[in-house]
C-alpha cells in the first residue's frame, strides 16, 4: 500500500503530476468536487494541530468526501495504552485514507507498515513534514513558475527545523539550485542533511549568519520560527529566539520579485509590517497547501484501488 | 597458553582487537552450557592483534550481529575435529534488535513491542540509522 512519509518517497516526476493537478484543480474546483464521494479520511492527530488538520479537512471536504478522526492523544485509544499500529489496523476498518500527526519521530512509518490503507505522515515530531514541503513546492512553482536556477536562502533554525531539511532534500533534486544557509552558529544545518542532500550531489551552498549580506542574492527566502518546544535548555530558547527577524527595512536590498515563504505559525520573526509586501507569499503558501493535499489524497487513493 | 582443539563447534576468527567481549555479550554466548574460550589480542599477521572465540558446540549463530561488530571475521565451523565450512560477513545492510535507538523523541522509546531496526547509509563510513527517526547509531 503506497503511503507519504518523507517526501522522498515522491520522485521528481511524481510531485511534478502533483503540482499539474493541484493547478488543475485551481482552476476547474468543480470538476472536483465529487472525486471522493462516498470515501473518508481519518485525522488522527496525537498531538494539536490547527492548520494541518483543517488543510487535510478542508481538502477532503472540497472532494467531496467525509473525515473522521481525533484532534488529540486524550481523546483516542491512545491515552487507554493503545499502539499505533493497533490503531493503524483499527482505523483501517473505517476509512479509506489515513492522514496522521504524532510527536514521536517515525510514528507514521509505524502507522503506515500496519494500515490496510494509505497512510500520510501529517507531521512526526521533528522528523518529515512532506505535505509542508508539497505546500512550500506549488507556492515556488506558481510564484516563479520553475524549481531549477533558483537560488534558495533558508533562514532561522536549521537545526531542528524539519519543514528545512525536507525542502532542502526536494530542491535539491532540481538543476541550478543553489542555497544560502542563514542561521546562529547553534543552530546550522545538521551535517548529515549537508552530506546526503548537499555535499554527496555537488550542489552549491553558502552557510553564513548574516542575513542582509545575503538578502540581495537570494529568489526565494525561506523563514523558519525558533521551535521553542525543540530546545531541552529554556535559556537557550530566550538567547537565541529573536536572532532573525525580517523587516521591510532589510527588505529595502531584496530583489523585486523575491519570494518570502514561512511554513507558519510565525511569532515575531516576520515583522506584520511585511505582510503587506507583494513578495510575502507565506498566507498564499496556506492555500496552495490544501490543494496539494488534495491532489496527494487524489493519487494515494487511485494508486490503492489498483 | 593452552586451549583445547574443538571437536565439534565453531571458531569466530578475524575479530577486531577488543571487540571479542562485545561479540561474546551481544550473541548471548555467556548462556550457554559449553566450553567458551575468548583469546584477546592474539597475534594476526594481517593487523597485528586480533580477537577470537571458540564456542564448543555448534550452535546457530547471528551473522548480523557478527557481520556489525568484526565485517572481516571468518566463521570456522568443525566437526569432527575437521574444519567443514569456512563463512566469512559482510556488513548488513539491516540490523534488527542488534542496536538499540536512543532518541528518546523515537517511538520505539514509547512502544515496547516494535523492533529496533537500523539500515546502513554509508558503508564506507560503517553510519547505521534508526529506520524510523534516522537517528545514527553510536
Amino acid at each position: 500500500m503506497r503511503s507519504l512519509i518523507d517526501i522522498l518517497d515522491l520522485s521528481v516526476e511524481e510531485i511534478d503530476a502533483l503540482i499539474v493537478t493541484a493547478c488543475d484543480i485551481i482552476a476547474n474546483p468543480d470538476k472536483y468536487a465529487e472525486c471522493c464521494k462516498r470515501k473518508k479520511l481519518a485525522t488522527l492527530f496525537f498531538e494539536p494541530s490547527t492548520r494541518t488538520r483543517l488543510s487535510f479537512e478542508a481538502a477532503m471536504l472540497e472532494l467531496g468526501g467525509s473525515v473522521i478522526g481525533f484532534s488529540s492523544a486524550n481523546s483516542s485509544s491512545a491515552a487507554k495504552g493503545e499502539s499505533v499500529a493497533d490503531t493503524a489496523k483499527v482505523i483501517s476498518c473505517y476509512a479509506d485514507i489515513i492522514a496522521m500527526r504524532h510527536p514521536k519521530e517515525g510514528a507514521a512509518l509505524v502507522a503506515a507498515q500496519n494500515a490496510e490503507i494509505p497512510v500520510i505522515n501529517a507531521g512526526d515530531g521533528g522528523h518529515c513534514h512532506p505535505t509542508q514541503t508539497l505546500a512550500d513546492l506549488l507556492t515556488v512553482y506558481r510564484e516563479k513558475g520553475r524549481f531549477s536556477n533558483l537560488t534558495v536562502g533558508l533562514c532561522g533554525d536549521l537545526k531542528f527545523g524539519r519543514t528545512v531539511h525536507s525542502l532542502i532534500n526536494a530542491m535539491s533534486r532540481y538543476d541550478n539550485v543553489k542555497f544560502v544557509l542563514i542561521s546562529p552558529e547553534e543552530l546550522k544545518l545538521p551535517s548529515y542533511v549537508k552530506n546526503a542532500a548537499l555535499k554527496g550531489k555537488g550542489i552549491e551552498y553558502v552557510q553564513t549568519t548574516d542575513l542582509e549580506a545575503a538578502m540581495p542574492g537570494l529568489d526565494i527566502l525561506y523563514m523558519t520560527r525558533i521551535q521553542q518546544e525543540r530546545f531541552a535548555d529554556i535559556d537557550e530558547y530566550l538567547r537565541l529566539k529573536d536572532s532573525y527577524i525580517l523587516t521591510p527595512e532589510k527588505l529595502a536590498s531584496a530583489k523585486p520579485d523575491m519570494c518570502i515563504l514561512h511554513p507558519l505559525p510565525r511569532v515575531n520573526e516576520i515583522s506584520v509590517k511585511v505582510d503587506a509586501d507583494p513578495r510575502a507569499c507565506y498566507f498564499k503558501q496556506v492555500l496552495n497547501g490544501k490543494f496539494m493535499r488534495m491532489a496527494l489524497i487524489l493519487k494515494l487513493l487511485e494508486e490503492a484501488k489498483r | 597458553m593452552n586451549i583445547d582443539a574443538i571437536t565439534n563447534g565453531i571458531v569466530i576468527d578475524h575479530i577486531p582487537a577488543g571487540g571479542g567481549m562485545k561479540l561474546y555479550e551481544l550473541l548471548g554466548l555467556d548462556e550457554l552450557d559449553c566450553s567458551v574460550a575468548i583469546i584477546k589480542n592474539a597475534h594476526s599477521r594481517k593487523d597485528g592483534k586480533k580477537d577470537i572465540i571458540k564456542i564448543d558446540s555448534e550452535i546457530e549463530l547471528n551473522f548480523e550481529l557478527i557481520g556489525y561488530i568484526a565485517p572481516n571475521a571468518k566463521i570456522n565451523i568443525i566437526r569432527n575435529g575437521e574444519l567443514i565450512e569456512k563463512r566469512s560477513v559482510t556488513l548488513p545492510e539491516v540490523l534488527t534488535n542488534v542496536i538499540k535507538c536512543k532518541n528518546p523523541r523515537c517511538i520505539t522509546s514509547v512502544e515496547q513491542e516494535l523492533d529496533h531496526v537500523f539500515c546502513l547509509t554509508d558503508g564506507t563510513e560503517k553510519i547505521y540509522r534508526c529506520l524510523y527517526c534516522e537517528t545514527k547509531a553510536n
